[in-house]
């Protein structure tokens, strides 16, 4: 497969489809572990398959430790899974080959986490924006006037004094819209969105979500965005993903998985979202103690142990994923298909 | 009132001349109250609270003003009596919790010294109450034997709480106790918060730069705009009358969850100011959609409801404000501006 067919190839509707994906981590071994042959490993991802479609904005939800990232950094070919595969515009992305990697890199972009180290601190704003440019062979012709597009994109163009300062002369929202930027200036079609603005204060937030809004609205384009906050995706996510321990534990349209979630943890990620509201209910969460050791899951539903409604089922096998109702899956027993 | 704050100002030296980080703020913490202290970061939040404990880099220093602990001005106090005050009155969890905590410590073992050395308590005692005070905020005793690295985040910052508690304190200080957790221990946490005040009547000054911490915890609501206090009153009052536009701004940027899909969020445009010769007025005035040329004086502290004020010129046009500043375009057009 060549950089020109990966970067032409258009079939179907569909921009990146997941199957089966799995990571592990091998842990380090005790010298028991070396003697009794045995390879300790965590299962960080465990069989995730979902599609996302061209100019479609995915949502991943969970807390930390859940896989969220890794899985983020799967779909852009930074991590090797263990098992399963990515497909970006129907090509396997291990099977992808020097050429086609570079054209694969122009199309897929991240968005950092923390602005703050995200960025060179030895370069000026202008050279970290140019850098994906020169890296994805650009044609130099082209720069400038990509440069400008995704300047105006993030709402930096009236600050191009910016552009000869280094980083720790900005704010954490004008780095967070540099490294936006940086991402978006070789047009890709794709973006990973890890927390994008967990590191920004609430009121320089609503500014991020905006340009990755008003991009998903005119560049079409597709993103996954990776946040533990259910109301940040629901700004920016037409569809979203729950994670639990590795797996998807629920599937959905935004409004409805936020109006009705039907997993038991996903109701819970619901009630914990702040609310500026001063009669807010200050009910229990339905939800017991804190996440298990990823090492050593919970039999069964990774789930059960911190479960309101589990009962024997639920500790001895693992629910399957299963369409409740078009265009819903979840993972749970006790959730009828509506 | 067991802490109040008086016309407190705070320089730090710079070559360029002095940066007025905490310019002239007062508030009060009653007793047995949780008092929020909301703004960006760099607007001075973190310096004020800590020079309640007088714990400031060398380059700051208290340039005016008064703070009253107990009948006590803590800027007169000697270095000794000041030293016998904290933790034992006033105690501090600092911002990041996950460094707060020694890593190559038992936590259980951190909370005993703590007990014996300041607190005086012979071992066994101190063993006794350290496991209390894990109960206290919901962690169980055998983790005592833990080490940091073994606690996840929102552990660290339990634990970090009970240790803050060790010595009874009257007052504690706790300085952005949620900003890196998820959401369901950030619930957690202030959960535990919130129980600590109904049931010991603790009094806590919380820093935080998130106005839905304010909603679920706290009574009473400072709110800072670059070294300044520019609106403060009952949690209830501010969160549902806000009257400073920089109040306002903050609100009408909060993601919510049960909003209209496609409402728009309106982030506050442009930066925080220099805090280097400040010119006179307000300091919100070059983000603020609804500056007028009276706004270039310094602005006057309105009383807008009981117990309820904010220093802003446009402040008993409230309401009227509250409603134009629903609409994105609004603070769209600071920028072109």
């Amino acid at each position: 497969m060549t950089g020109v067919a990966v970067a032409q190839k258009a079939g179907d509707d569909v921009l990146l489809r997941v199957e089966n994906l799995s990571k592990s981590f091998m842990l380090s071994r005790s010298l028991g572990d070396v003697l009794r042959g045995r390879n300790p490993k965590v299962d960080a991802v465990s069989d995730i398959s979902f599609t996302l479609r061209r100019g479609e904005t995915i949502g991943i939800v969970g807390e930390s430790g859940c896989g969220k990232t890794t899985l983020g950094r799967m779909l852009l070919k930074l991590i090797e899974p263990s098992a399963g595969s990515v497909r970006f515009d129907g090509v396997d992305l291990s099977d992808l080959d020097r050429p086609a990697e570079l054209a694969f890199r122009r199309r897929a972009q991240l968005v950092f986490q923390n602005p703050f180290d995200a960025l060179n601190p030895h370069f000026t704003i202008r050279r970290s924006l140019y850098e994906p440019l020169f890296n994805t062979q650009v044609p130099v012709a082209d720069h400038d006037n990509l440069m400008g597009q995704a300047l105006v994109r993030v709402q930096l163009d009236h600050m191009l004094h910016l552009l000869d300062s280094y980083p720790h002369q900005l704010s954490g929202g004008q780095l967070q819209r540099v490294v936006l930027a940086r991402a978006l200036v070789v047009q890709p079609d794709f973006i990973v969105a890890d927390e994008p603005v967990s590191m920004l204060d609430v009121s320089v937030r609503a500014g991020i979500l905006n340009v990755l809004r008003e991009a998903r609205d005119t560049m079409g384009l597709a993103a996954v965005f990776i946040s533990h906050d259910l109301a940040l995706v629901r700004y920016v996510c037409e569809r979203t993903i729950t994670m639990y321990l590795g797996s998807v534990v629920e599937d959905g349209p935004t409004r409805d998985v936020i109006a009705r979630p039907l997993h038991p943890y996903t109701r819970a990620l619901v009630q914990a979202v702040p609310v500026p509201d001063v009669d807010q209910s200050h009910d229990p969460l339905p939800i017991i103690g804190a996440m298990p050791d990823v090492r050593n899951p919970p039999p069964g539903c990774r789930f059960s142990d911190r479960c309101p409604l589990a009962d024997n089922a639920c500790r001895a096998e693992r629910p399957p994923l299963r369409v409740v109702s078009p265009g819903r899956r979840v993972a749970c027993f006790k959730v009828p298909d509506q | 009132m067991l802490l109040s704050i008086k016309d407190l100002q705070i320089h730090y030296k710079t070559p360029m001349g002095p940066v007025k980080a905490v310019d002239g703020i007062s508030f009060d913490v009653p007793e047995g109250k949780v008092v929020g202290v909301v703004g960006e970061s760099g607007f001075g939040k973190t310096t004020a609270v800590r020079s309640i404990l007088r714990v400031m880099p060398t380059v700051a220093s208290f340039a005016g003003g008064e703070i009253i602990f107990d009948g006590k001005d803590i800027l007169k106090l000697s270095d000794r009596q000041m030293n016998d005050l904290r933790w034992r009155d006033i105690a501090y969890i600092p911002q990041s919790a996950m460094n707060a905590l020694d890593p190559v410590w038992r936590v259980g073992d951190q909370i005993v010294e703590v007990l014996t050395k300041r607190g005086g308590m012979p071992k066994a005692e101190a063993r006794t109450r350290s496991e209390q005070l894990f109960a206290m905020v919901g962690l169980e005793a055998n983790r005592l034997r833990d080490y940091p690295h073994q606690f996840s985040g929102g552990m660290r910052q339990r634990a970090s709480i009970a240790l803050a508690l060790a010595l009874n304190p009257r007052l504690v200080i706790a300085d952005e106790p949620v900003t890196a957790l998820d959401v369901i221990i950030q619930r957690q946490v202030l959960d535990t918060f919130a129980k600590l005040q109904r049931e010991f009547g603790l009094s806590v000054i919380l820093v935080t730069h998130d106005i839905s911490v304010v909603a679920y915890v706290c009574d009473h609501v400072v709110v800072m705009y670059a070294g300044k206090v520019v609106e403060k009153g009952p949690a209830r009052d501010v969160l549902t009358h806000p009257s400073h536009a920089y109040t306002i701004g903050l609100y009408n940027a909060f993601p919510e969850l049960s909003a209209d899909h496609d409402c728009e969020l309106s982030p506050i445009e442009g930066g925080p100011p220099l805090l280097l010769n400040t010119p006179p007025g307000c300091r919100f005035r070059p983000r603020c959609p609804f500056a007028l040329e009276i706004c270039k004086t310094d602005p006057p502290e309105v009383k807008v409801g009981p117990d309820h004020f904010a220093q802003c010129h446009r402040a008993h046009e409230g309401a009227s404000l509250r409603q134009l500043a629903a609409d994105p375009a609004v603070w769209r057009r600071v920028v072109t501006a």
